[in-house]
């Protein structure tokens, strides 16, 4: 479904990926794991169209669409909620949601809403109240909900788990389970491994802009170089 | 001692004057608000709407009431096309350079005006222009109160349009999230065009409104448009709602230190308030929270 090869990205002269090749298949979930600043963030912005690629190859079902831009690519089903959630704060918790089916799905909007408050019980209950009054566990069960709400093919998540108690963080991750479960492909981008692995079918570990690491998760949890490649030893 | 009556008379005139003055805000505070640049061309581009209100009129006989249907719509699409194919290009991303590219764009504005119609005041005639209507104790210039009536339409306007529509909501959500916008497949650079569109053609509005009763000449903007900062930063910075009190205060407030400290001295009043405002409200009386 996803398929991303020797992909060099970054911001100005310094790319911060150095030729990154993954993919994700149908109805699969992959995580990508590794420490901060090895590039996760600028993975996720250029198959988002944020960032243009420098080089490489990124194909979504078989189309080429590193030169799409963002609007383009969530047309076509490959939905990224962002690192830091960016919802709206000025806008109610439904109006986010609506958002959501700005560009795709559009004719489904009632319908969805309606599945994302059933999935979201929390988020019923504050529909009206504004974004930004939310709290973080809120905030994020808001950016998935208006990722959702597009119908998506494939769902990036970006670092869900950040800035949540321990608590929330097993919620958040039964959730995402639960959609996955129901056959969406699920991009997990997390530095949280351990809970990662135990939800995804495979992984690949970034180190320093390249895969490090990569294969089934419950191999790769047993795997003394994971902590290794992790800490960056 | 003054009458009651020569008060009241200037405080609706104030407001009639105010609300137009609002709708010139009401175009700067939605750009501000939105696109976070202060459009330094928007005065000129009000000398400019007012001048093709005068050829239209002067050349094709059309009454403003009816050229404010063609012009409207027109100056969207100017406004449009300049931030999309002017501003945005041309300032490569950083905002110091929107300053400059729009303080250029009102010096080019103004020096073609300059060249085209000279430095002479004009003005337009139409058959209502003194007309007078009759309220209680009072006589309001009709075409004033026209004014006054449309910009309160056009202000509802803009609120549903942002509060209801998807176009507005799209808006609205760029003005606050530029990246969760995208990630939406909401696409950036349309909204801001449209948004300085939508405030670009508030100012055909306004011109349409103002002719009947006002003159131009190239530079004429410019005296509105330091009102309309004032009213914009008054208000509160990006508040549809501050723009529109903001413009009734200070028309009152204009008109009132007129009548109490002479016509020439009208403006210092709206400055004190200004400043008073500033001091105990320093985001506006309808700013957000810093």
């Amino acid at each position: 479904m996803l398929e991303v090869q020797d992909l060099v990205a970054g911001y100005g002269a310094m790319p911060v990926l150095r030729g990154v090749s993954l993919n994700v298949g149908a109805g699969e979930v992959v995580a990508v794991l590794g420490a901060n600043g090895v590039g996760k963030t600028t993975l996720n912005r250029a198959l988002s169209g944020l960032i243009r690629a420098e080089r490489g190859s990124i194909r979504f079902e078989g189309e080429a669409i590193e030169r799409l831009d963002p609007a383009g690519i969530v047309a076509r089903g490959l939905i990224h909620v962002p690192e830091g959630r960016k919802i709206f704060p000025n806008m109610t918790v439904r109006e986010n949601l609506e958002l959501g089916a700005y560009r795709r799905a559009r004719a489904n909007r009632s319908r969805n809403l309606e599945q994302a408050f059933t999935t979201f019980p929390r988020l019923r209950e504050r529909e009206a109240q504004l974004a930004g009054t939310l709290s973080g566990g809120e905030q994020q069960m808001l950016a998935i909900g208006r990722g959702l709400m597009a119908e998506p093919k494939l769902l990036i998540l970006d670092e869900p788990s950040l800035g949540l108690s321990p608590l929330l963080v097993e919620e958040l991750f039964a959730l995402i389970a639960n959609i996955a479960a129901q056959g969406l492909a699920v991009m997990l981008v997390e530095q949280n491994v351990v809970q990662s692995l135990e939800l995804a079918a495979r992984a690949y570990v970034l180190a320093n802009g390249e895969v490090a690491l990569s294969g089934e998760a419950n191999v790769l949890a047993r795997d003394p170089e994971l902590e290794k490649t992790y800490l960056g030893m | 001692m003054l009458k009651f009556d020569i008060f009241l008379s200037a405080l609706a005139n104030g407001l009639l004057t105010g609300a137009v003055y609002a709708l010139i805000a009401l175009g700067l505070t939605l750009i501000y608000g939105v696109l976070h640049i202060i459009n330094f061309a928007h005065g000129a581009t009000l000398t400019l709407a007012m001048f093709a209100v005068f050829v239209a009129h002067q050349a094709f006989g059309l009454d403003p009431y009816i050229a404010v249907f063609i012009l409207t719509p027109l100056f969207f699409v100017l406004g449009y096309a300049l931030q999309r194919f002017v501003i945005t290009p041309a300032s490569h991303g950083d905002d110091g350079n929107i300053l400059l590219v729009t303080l250029g764009i009102s010096i080019i504005i103004e020096n073609a005006l300059l060249a085209v119609f000279r430095s002479d005041t004009r003005s337009i005639d139409v058959p209502y222009g003194f007309s007078v209507m009759e309220i209680g104790p009072l006589f309001l210039s009709t075409p004033k109160v026209i004014a006054f009536v449309a910009t309160l339409g056009v202000a509802g306007l803009l609120w549903l349009l942002l509060a209801r529509s998807d176009t507005g909501k799209a808006i609205r959500a760029v003005a606050k999230e530029k990246t969760g916008a995208s990630l939406c497949g909401i696409d950036v650079a349309h909204v801001y065009a449209v948004t300085f569109g939508i405030g670009t053609a508030c100012l055909a509005i306004a011109a349409c409104l103002l002719m009947p009763t006002f003159l131009v000449n190239p530079r004429v903007g410019n005296a509105f448009v330091l009102v309309a900062f004032t009213i914009v930063v008054l208000g509160g910075m990006g508040s549809i709602g501050g723009a529109l009190a903001g413009g009734l205060i200070i028309g009152v407030v204009e008109s009132l230190s007129g009548l109490y400290f002479g016509e020439s001295l009208g403006q210092i009043g709206i400055f004190l308030i200004f400043l008073v405002v500033l001091l105990f409200r320093p985001t506006g009386l309808f700013g957000a929270k810093a």
